[in-house]
């Protein structure tokens, strides 16, 4: 399983795993939404911890997710990326999503 | 130009292949021993490239489209090229442009060149309407500190 959720009243996490890729980027699309629609969640974070490398796919995901969950009222935010996600989250301007810069 | 060493392998424009082609160049890059963060570029900038022949190039539907990479390195250079022969690019500069794509549906974002060029020192591409697309990558290697 590539995406494990937790979820406390309003705030769904979605803890991601191994590498973000056009190929990956796929399937855990598929299971966030659906995890998404099944319980409409006010804020959804993101946790990065367990990614070891994301190119720009990551971005189109991290995008797609935010619109998802914006369109139902709430927000998306990231956490616990390292430093070579960062790059890439910051040259898509996304830096303010990033919530906490802690990494496990 | 003589180089060091090099390697040059063809694969099948598949997306599982995405992962393997960034790691294979990593792998022959890491014996100029780089810094971790730069082979961290390499693996970003590989990715891009290579998604763009699987979703663009062949639109991913070809199967039997190829994408031949070759990685040269000399003492302190690496020159890596990832070269397809699907449909081309008609206009470089729109293509390379952030935010550029042609498939938003698919969630992608226009940032794979943008990607390429904050990673590596040096992009150039060079393509047309059916002529197939080659990207040419050069990094100026860091080397890990000597402790």
């Amino acid at each position: 399983m590539n995406v494990t959720f937790t979820r406390t009243d309003e705030l769904l996490s979605a803890r991601l795993y191994g590498e973000i890729d056009h190929h990956t980027a796929r399937d855990m699309r598929m299971l966030i939404d659906s995890e998404i629609e099944g319980t409409l969640p006010k804020s959804l974070i993101l946790d990065f911890s367990g990614v070891q490398f994301m190119d720009s796919s990551g971005i189109g995901l991290i995008l797609g997710r935010k619109r998802l969950v914006e369109a139902l009222g709430g927000g998306l935010y990231i956490k616990n990326t390292k430093p070579h996600i960062r790059k890439i989250i910051s040259l898509a301007g996304l830096d303010n999503l990033i919530i906490s810069e802690r990494s496990k | 130009m003589k180089y060091l060493n090099y390697f040059k392998m063809t694969i099948p424009a598949l997306s599982r292949n995405e992962s393997f082609a960034r790691t294979a160049v990593s792998a022959f890059v890491s014996q100029l021993d780089p810094l971790v963060s730069q082979l961290s570029d390499i693996r970003a900038s590989v990715s891009e490239a290579v998604t763009n022949c699987i979703v663009h190039a062949y639109d991913g539907k070809d199967e039997a489209g190829k994408i031949t990479i070759t990685a040269k390195i000399n003492e302190d250079t690496a020159y890596i090229r990832i070269k397809d022969n699907g449909c081309g690019i008609e206009d470089i500069k729109q293509a390379m442009e952030p935010l550029f794509t042609t498939k938003p549906e698919e969630e992608r974002t226009g940032l794979g060149f943008a990607v390429m060029e904050s990673c590596a020192d040096k992009v150039k591409v060079s393509s047309g309407k059916n002529k197939g697309t080659t990207v040419s990558l050069t990094f100026k290697i860091v080397k890990k500190e000597v402790l």
